[in-house]
């Protein structure tokens, strides 16, 4: 594949890597926590970690929302989906989240008209061109996606559309990263901060935990080298004894995020006093719901919800791994109950958890890797394509 | 931790709206697999992992899902629980893209494929040719010389005649220029609904005249992986095709018929040809992950050497798949003994088809049975079958 893409060029990283190595204190271990799943999934693609010092360890964080989703949660989509006349659209990551029973592919596969979108205004043409059905969207995600969702039901309500409503499980970064902040087994060094909620809610909100928790953050870039340049800012800032919020990704990142989304989403939601998240419990306004003022498109209120929840297996050791403290293949039935085609823990749901994206690209031993016979390619002429 | 510190604090499990129940799958799941001892080492849990994975697979869901028919893991699944559990026979184990089966002294290849795609028309073919070309590469990568080949269609009522001929005409021009004949088929038609507009399966029949027996257990380590051209073109030229993104990309559909290309590197690789693929629903990284599999050797490739248009890569990336996962319907996949890499490169680059063949990797002994990728970016990963990701219909 021709990548002429400055971001993702070997020698860029080789060279970085080298000075990321300068900065270890020998004898010293590092943990740095990426908090969004995208990064976890890039790490991965790209084999990064095969750049860094054996010191430093990146630990998977909980910023991937259909892997923090509880099993109840889809349920109640089901149970909404299963009412007459009802088509429930969600995006296609969501097909396969499982819920008590199963997932929406086994529901549709049970005839629910469940259908894939990829925005949540194609649930907003289907509602228009079935005015007999009640069309709802499943929303999720982090802050990143909250503002399209609220977009939508304002555009709803403007229209006197009387078929949509939103199944909102929207999720907010900051009080996840303060529950893993307060866990008394801690052990990170520092965070590279999610970039594309950044983009939403900017730089600021993070700098409790520099203030407060002594940790250092940079807000990180999606390419593998934004993700390894903002290693190298946090060993910088270890090294200078600074404890700082830094900006990896200005060129998408302002400092203040972005007011209009923000205001956009006050609009249309508000805090919950709880959520549940999978693998991490029950966490204090760290959700969203819509505001009475748009009651009628909240699905919530619309339909019956069972509410019902779902307890995980006890051997899922999930929790553990989103802190940090056990690694992916240190859980009791990673691989073996707890696959990518049934996963039971939240990590193994969508490839940017911790233990799929170890699973699906990992999954190999590095060290026999490189002393085997798996060594250098030899290769014909590259390929010159138009 | 009590409930109530549980929220101020964060984290607990403790709390809820009263109601609580269990995942009975998932428990069944973690019970099946209870008083496995706990291992310390990676190694230990890699290789536990491996053995996990070569016991025989169990369907576990009630009913199809689409995962099912998406080409990865689930599709295997499916196939090997049900048919092939159903089926068994030496012939039909073998899993290969067609049946290499003898009668008499004649040694015959023999193959199906039904054809579903959405939509009918794409730029660079149609669901005709694509059914025509479909079955002549399956027979070809069998190593055989393609012959006769038959249609069956399943029509839905409203269905435009128009349309019917075009299609029909389509698959005359393929089949001419495949040197086949269509000799026998089938037309049913189905109540409005319960079909989309036409799908059409085609059966075909080829004779093996050469001496040399392919199959994907046959690569052994230090032989070369090559492909016919640049991966992906048509599945992201379908998925595009179909109107839901605001994508626009110049991509056409690779859809061919590759029964000379295919001769042409069986003439070059005499008796070091091992195994030829073509590389349809599920991709490069499919193919591979099945030659690993069947061959217990580590297939390991080099991304940047994988040709991949730039287009099919902007679009991929938007899209949030891989090439290497992305359907082609025009070509190759061959594992060869290297020292025939080179006549098989000049065979196939002497063949418009071929232009843009490459080396992309070769067979390793270690780890044995996975598909590694060197990325572009300088790291090592695994590059495993998908799990089933609800793709679009692209075949
Ligand atoms: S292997 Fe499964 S149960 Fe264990 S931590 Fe990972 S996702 Fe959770």
């Amino acid at each position: 594949m021709k990548f002429v893409d400055e971001f993702r060029d070997a020698d860029t990283a080789r060279a970085l890597a080298a000075r990321i190595a300068e900065l270890c204190v020998p004898g010293r271990r590092y943990a740095f926590m990426e908090v969004c799943g995208g990064h976890t999934h890039t790490i991965y693609k790209h084999g990064l970690e095969d750049h860094l010092p054996e010191s430093i360890r990146l630990v998977h964080g909980p910023g991937c929302p259909v892997c923090v989703l509880p099993m109840g949660r889809v349920d109640d989509a089901i149970a909404i989906a299963g009412e007459p006349d009802v088509i429930m659209t969600a995006f296609g990551d969501m097909m396969r989240v499982p819920g008590g029973d199963g997932s929406f592919f086994d529901a549709k596969a049970a005839g629910a008209d469940i259908r894939m979108v990829y925005s949540p205004l194609d649930a907003l043409k289907i509602a228009r061109a079935h005015p007999d059905k009640r069309v709802v969207f499943m929303a999720i995600g982090f802050e990143t996606t909250a503002p399209s969702t609220a977009m939508t039901v304002l555009r709803a309500a403007r229209e006197g559309l009387e078929n949509f409503s939103v199944f909102c499980n929207h999720v907010t970064i900051i009080p996840a990263i303060k529950a893993i902040l307060d866990s008394p087994d801690l052990r990170l060094d520092g965070f590279l901060g999610p970039g594309h909620v950044s983009t939403v809610i900017g730089c600021r909100p993070y700098e409790f935990i520099a203030a407060r928790h002594g940790k250092p953050l940079v807000t990180a870039g999606f390419e593998p080298l934004d993700i390894l340049q903002s290693v190298y800012q946090l060993m910088r800032q270890l090294h200078d004894g600074r404890c700082e919020v830094e900006n990896q990704y200005s060129r998408v990142v302002p400092w203040a995020g972005n007011r209009r989304a923000l205001e956009v989403i006050g609009e249309v939601m508000e805090l919950r006093p709880y959520f549940e998240w999978r693998g991490l419990g029950f966490i204090s306004q760290s959700a969203m719901q819509v505001r009475e003022a748009y009651a009628r498109f909240d699905a919530e209120r619309v339909f019956a919800v069972p509410g019902v929840r779902v307890a995980d297996p006890k051997a899922c050791q999930c929790g553990e791994v989103l802190k940090g403290v056990l690694e992916p293949w240190e859980c009791k039935v990673f691989g073996t109950a707890c696959t990518p085609e049934t996963p039971i823990g939240t990590c193994m749901v969508s490839s940017e958890g911790a233990c799929a994206a170890y699973y699906n690209f990992g999954r190999f031993s590095r060290s026999r890797v490189r002393a085997g016979s798996a060594g250098p390619t030899p290769l014909a002429d590259p390929v010159v394509l138009r | 931790m009590s409930a109530r510190d549980g929220i101020t604090n964060g984290m607990t499990d403790e709390i809820g709206n009263g109601t609580e129940r269990r995942a009975g799958w998932a428990e069944e799941a973690v019970a099946t697999h209870a008083g496995a001892e706990h291992l310390r080492s990676e190694e230990q849990v890699l290789e536990r992992i491996e053995r996990a994975r070569r016991r025989r697979p169990r369907v576990r869901e009630q009913r199809v899902t689409l995962a099912h028919g998406a080409g990865g893991k689930a599709t295997q699944t499916l196939i090997e629980a049900v048919f092939v559990e159903a089926f068994r026979n030496p012939v039909l184990e073998q899993l290969e893209d067609g049946a290499s089966v003898q009668v008499g002294d004649a040694r015959l290849a023999f193959t199906t494929d039904s054809f579903v795609v959405s939509p009918l028309f794409f730029p660079g073919g149609d669901i005709g040719d694509l059914a025509v070309n479909g079955t002549v590469n399956d027979l070809a990568v069998c190593g055989a010389r393609p012959l006769h080949l038959s249609a069956g269609f399943i029509l839905e009522e409203g269905f435009p005649i128009a349309d019917l001929r075009r299609v029909a005409a389509s698959m005359a021009r393929a089949a001419a220029a495949a040197g086949v004949t269509i000799v026998t088929g089938d037309t049913k038609v189905v109540r409005r609904g319960q079909a989309d507009g036409c799908f059409v399966t085609t059966a075909g029949i080829g004779v093996r005249e050469r001496a040399v027996t392919l199959s994907a257990g046959a690569a052994r380590p230090g032989d070369a992986v090559i492909v016919s051209g640049p991966i992906g073109d048509h599945g992201v030229t379908v998925m595009l095709a179909r109107g839901e993104l605001d994508i626009e990309a110049d991509v056409v559909s690779d859809t061919a018929p590759m029964h000379e290309l295919a001769a042409g590197v069986l003439d070059a690789a005499g008796d070091g040809a091992r195994v030829l693929r073509d590389a349809t629903r599920g991709g490069v990284a499919t193919i591979l992950n099945e030659i690993a599999t069947a061959s217990q050797g580590a297939i390991v490739v080099d991304e940047a050497a994988v040709p991949v248009r730039e287009e099919v890569n902007g679009a991929a990336e938007l899209l949030g798949i891989d090439p290497l996962y992305v359907a082609c319907e025009g070509r190759l996949v061959a594992v060869v003994d290297p020292s025939r890499t080179e006549a098989v490169m000049t065979a196939l680059r002497a063949h418009p088809l071929g232009e843009g063949a490459a080396v992309i990797g070769h067979v390793g002994d270690d780890p044995p049975g996975l598909v590694l990728l060197r990325t572009a970016f300088g790291g090592t990963r695994i590059v495993d079958l998908l799990v089933g990701d609800p793709l679009p219909r692209i075949c």
